[in-house]
């Protein structure tokens, strides 16, 4: 079952490019797809969805897919649900239809395939597959600057993925097995030293691929630059695979090295939160705005994972990374497909040319702000239960005698994130929805009933998963 | 059928066909290159039905003093099939090409001076399938000279283009110094061990060997290291001007730019895997050994470091797509000259450098021929072979371009393309083998890959054409362009026919 919903996509591309309608078939694809997601969710520890089939005998590989556990299925949920968003909200220039959605198709084909792999090299070149049309999709249908953005992007995210590429190699060698279920039995084997090495490859390269500060500046021009789909996807879904690899391999097989890297991470993820934040809201335009609050609000991930290095036995801080990269991954979706709407309905995405457009299109400005509560991250929606179980996980083994410790420290320096985006967000919000209406937003037009219903969809997510957590940590038991 | 009968097929093919060009009037000459496909696929289907002495002992070919020279294991079969599989797919190339060498030999109206051309590879295929044979020394040397004589007029072929001459002296006056170098080393080889014969080498390196070899009744001395290195070495100079390894690369860019395409496809795929499969036959007894080993990795991880940051590096500056390639074949070498640093015999749980070689070998293969039957028709038609000739492909012909672009994210090693694989491969040998030198290098290396090949995907997709109108493909090159992408697609995913293809 798993092979059909990783190749659903693959094969609705093939399909686009042999000639089917290019947009129904992607709608029908994601549609199948997150039908067959939803009922992962209830029925994934039945086998019928494991497969696996012999690709070479020496190594050993196969492609393979199967819920390892619950974060495998979260992140499955995660994706196909925003490519129905994406694909259903995507409005593709004229003439160019095929690429626009078969692209589409393919980046969520990949991270499907790479969420879903049991196989560390299936894990890897899924990944892979959806890059290289990212890449594309920025450099030919990107927006203003597009070929340098799309430029930076391909080099950053190639030279990541060679490094992330030498960690895993590495750790295959160690434990003689790209099986990554039988990786992770060999923790706690592996030679202090190479652990070392392991972990900082993987904390840079999966870094990289994350946007860890400093590695981060290719994202918020490549997301600004990006055709909505594209950067609905990547920010939401694809980014996470970075994160997904940290937690799936490095911390069971690693744990000694990450321990000896985490002063340095917590330095770079307070980069992440603070310095990322601060310049968040100097930006003058929506989609830079956006895209650095995205790079912003991967500190907060880091920071769970940060906790679980330093505890790890700690129960709370392996949730709470994995409901935090749900709930921004359906959040940034949302912004980002609001955010082209607005250029669509107005022209412009600067912050100075805009305002009053919420007289003129008063459910765009409805269901903007719940994406920026989610944002901020307001009680009922999403990224608060993930944010809190975050700042609860640092403070798991807090004890008043022995003083703060370092993930201690940083989590009281992260929570003046919440204050940072709180200032960008709700300044954007004003900028664009209140005040005077200018020439832009007169007569602009609102949603149609079509372009609510993606987003509708995204906005329920929040609510479901904000409202009622467990949802997601019944999973991860 | 034994497996001599391949190359002496192979090579009657050869003269049947330039006896028919000579003394047929007719004007057209592409009949020449299509009879030859034609022939090298039937000698390709023999090649599967093809036995050694192993498989039949008590024929009377089987006690033929030949297989001294010549053995037919798992290994000289598939080098065989890759030979035959380049020249088709080169031949193919040359038929499409046939318009630019009839202006650059005769005139652009006239074919009379192409029919050769056709017949040309052919021979210098026999040589490469001798050369997956060979087990002495001095028989892989003819075989050698076979492969590279025939090359020195194939270079230089379009005689009124001065790029082409000036490519084949350049071939010419290297290629005659590093065949120098091949024979005085082979000399020193043999002065140390008395023996030419590949399987003696290895018996004679056996550490303290004083025992007679069987059969024979010299007694040989104890070996003295200095002189056996040094033609290690010597050979290894003539080798590596074969395979394009630094410091022996330096004709290298020119002859690739000068020479016409299909013969750049063919020194760059068939010339290489030649050279590959005999330094894997020279080197197999020396990397065995405990007594030269050592010494032998050394000199073999020098030239892979060499040769990955020059190929790699050199080729980042480049404007001129076919130099790029060249820039790209060196690049390619010192992956694979990582693997044999890497040396490693086959276990159960893997398959050892000699193999990993060859399977690398035939997904560059696939991966360079179909690139180069791009950039024949870019040539062609847009009369240029810069990347900024393919600015724009991507709106004029964007099937051509998703082609093109699978074809060089394989040549990068994108994962999920056959070009991965070979990667990979290598990777995990040299890792195992701990030579992190290497590994950091190769690493550095294919991130200057990825930069050089997303170049040219780059100027397709991302910049307006100059020239709008379409490339149109002729029927031969678009099925062999279509059929190699799919391979390259399909055995990114699925590997194994190339591993069956091994066995």
């Amino acid at each position: 079952m798993l092979l059909l919903l990783v190749f659903l996509p693959i094969l609705a591309f093939i399909a686009i490019l042999c000639g089917a309608p290019a947009r129904l078939t992607a709608i029908g694809a994601s549609a199948i797809n997150l039908v067959l997601g939803l009922v992962a969710v209830s029925s994934w520890k039945s086998s019928v969805w494991a497969f696996s089939a012999p690709v070479l005998e020496k190594p050993a590989l196969h492609l393979a897919f199967g819920f390892t556990d619950g974060m495998s299925v979260i992140m499955v949920l995660l994706s196909v649900i925003v490519t129905l968003a994406a694909v259903l909200s995507g409005k593709a220039p004229a003439g160019r239809e095929k690429l626009y959605f078969g692209s589409s198709l393919l980046i969520s084909g990949g991270a499907l395939g790479a969420f879903a792999a049991t196989d560390l090299f299936f894990f890897f070149a899924f990944h892979e597959l959806a890059l290289i049309p990212t890449f594309l999709m920025i450099g030919i249908l990107g927006r203003g600057d597009r070929r340098e953005a799309a430029w930076k992007i391909t080099i950053y995210l190639g030279l990541g993925s060679i490094v992330v590429l030498a960690g895993l190699v590495w750790l295959a060698n160690l434990t003689g097995t790209y099986n990554m279920v039988e990786m992770v039995k060999a923790a706690g084997t592996l030679d202090p030293a190479a652990q070392k090495g392991i972990a900082a490859l993987l904390i840079i390269g999966f870094g990289t691929l994350v946007s860890l500060f400093p590695f981060h500046s290719w994202a918020a021009p490549a997301y600004a630059s990006a055709p909505a789909p594209v950067a609905m996807l990547h920010a939401g879904v694809l980014k996470k695979f970075g994160l997904y690899g940290l937690l799936r391999l490095a911390i069971p097989l690693v744990p000694d090295g990450l321990q000896f890297w985490l002063t340095p991470l917590l330095v770079l993820l307070l980069g992440n939160i603070l310095w990322v934040g601060w310049v968040t809201i100097s930006q003058k335009r929506l989609d830079l705005m956006l895209g650095n609050s995205s790079v912003m609000h991967m500190g907060y991930i880091f920071l769970a994972i940060a906790a679980l290095i330093a505890f790890p036995e700690n129960p709370l801080a392996r949730s709470a990374a994995i409901v935090l990269m749900f709930a921004h991954g359906i959040s940034i979706a949302l912004l980002f497909g609001l955010a082209d709407r607005i250029e669509r309905n107005t022209g412009s995405l600067d912050l100075q040319d805009l305002g009053g457009l919420a007289k003129s299109a008063p459910s765009l400005a409805f269901l903007f702000g719940i994406a920026a509560m989610a944002s901020i991250g307001l009680p009922g929606l999403a990224n608060f239960s993930g944010e809190i179980l975050v700042f609860l996980a640092a403070f798991a083994r807090y004890n008043g005698t022995s003083g703060l410790g370092p993930v201690q420290i940083a989590c009281i320096l992260s929570i003046w994130g919440v204050v940072i985006s709180a200032v960008y967000m709700l300044r954007a919000y004003r900028n664009i929805f209140q005040g005077p209406t200018v020439k832009a937003t007169e007569s602009a037009a609102d949603l149609t009933l079509a372009d609510r219903i993606p987003a509708t969809l995204l906005v329920l997510a929040l609510f479901a998963v904000g409202l009622y957590p467990n949802l997601l940590l019944n999973l991860l038991k | 059928m034994p497996a001599y009968y391949l190359e002496a097929l192979t090579v009657t093919l050869g003269i049947i066909l330039l006896m028919a060009e000579a003394f047929c009037s007719c004007k057209t000459k592409a009949w020449v290159g299509l009879s030859a496909v034609v022939g090298l696929v039937v000698i390709l289907l023999l090649t599967f039905i093809a036995i050694g002495p192993d498989a039949n002992p008590d024929a009377a070919w089987a006690k033929w003093p030949l297989w001294n020279f010549y053995n037919f294991d798992g290994l000289a079969r598939f080098y065989k099939i890759f030979a035959l599989v380049t020249t088709i797919l080169v031949l193919l190339l040359a038929v499409d090409y046939r318009k630019i060498l009839a202006r650059f030999t005769e005139g652009p109206e006239s074919e009379n001076g192409t029919g050769e051309f056709y017949a040309l590879p052919v021979f210098a295929c026999a040589g490469m399938m001798w050369l997956a044979s060979a087990r002495d020394l001095a028989g892989a040397f003819v075989a050698l000279e076979l492969v590279t004589v025939t090359f020195y007029i194939l270079v230089a072929y379009m005689r009124r283009n001065v790029g082409s001459l000036e490519a084949g002296v350049k071939y010419l006056i290297l290629g005659a110094l590093s065949t120098g170098f091949l024979v005085y080393g082979i000399a020193w080889v043999y002065g140390s061990l008395g023996t030419m014969n590949l399987d003696q080498i290895a018996h004679a390196l056996i550490p303290h060997t004083l025992t007679p070899i069987v059969g024979d009744s010299v007694h040989y001395s104890p070996i003295s290291l200095p002189p056996l290195l040094f033609g290690i070495a010597l050979v290894m100079v003539g080798l590596g001007f074969k395979i394009g390894a630094v410091p022996m690369q330096v004709w290298i860019p020119d002859v690739y730019q000068g020479a016409p395409t299909p013969v750049t496809a063919f020194l760059s795929v068939g010339s290489k895997a030649a050279g590959f499969i005999l330094t894997i036959r020279f080197l197999t007894p020396f990397l065995e050994s405990d007594l030269t080993r050592g010494p032998v990795v050394t000199l073999l991880l020098i030239l892979t470091c060499a040769t990955l940051l020059f190929g790699n590096l050199a080729a980042i500056p480049q404007t001129n797509f076919k130099r790029l390639l060249a820039y790209s074949s060196i690049a390619h070498a010192g992956f694979l000259i990582l693997a044999l640093a890497a040396w490693k015999p086959e276990t159960d749980f893997s398959q050892g450098s000699a193999k990993v070689v060859s399977f690398y070998l035939a997904t560059y293969l696939l991966m360079t021929l179909g690139v180069f039957f791009v950039l024949a028709q870019v040539r062609i038609q847009r009369d240029g072979e810069s990347i900024k000739d393919f600015n724009g492909l991507g709106k004029t012909n964007p099937q051509l371009a998703l082609a093109l672009t699978v074809l060089l994210a394989a040549l990068a090693g994108v994962p999920l393309t056959a070009g991965f694989w070979g990667k990979f491969m290598v990777f995990s040998l040299a890792v195992e083998a701990q030579l992190w030198v290497g590994v950091g290098i190769a690493f550095v290396a294919a991130a200057a890959g990825f930069y050089y090949y997303f170049s040219v995907i780059r100027a397709m997709w991302w910049i307006a054409p100059a020239d709008d109108t379409a490339i149109v493909l002729p029927s031969i090159s678009k099925v062999c362009i279509a059929v190699l992408t799919i391979a390259v697609l399909v055995l990114g995913f699925w590997p194994q026919p190339i591993w069956a293809l091994l066995r």
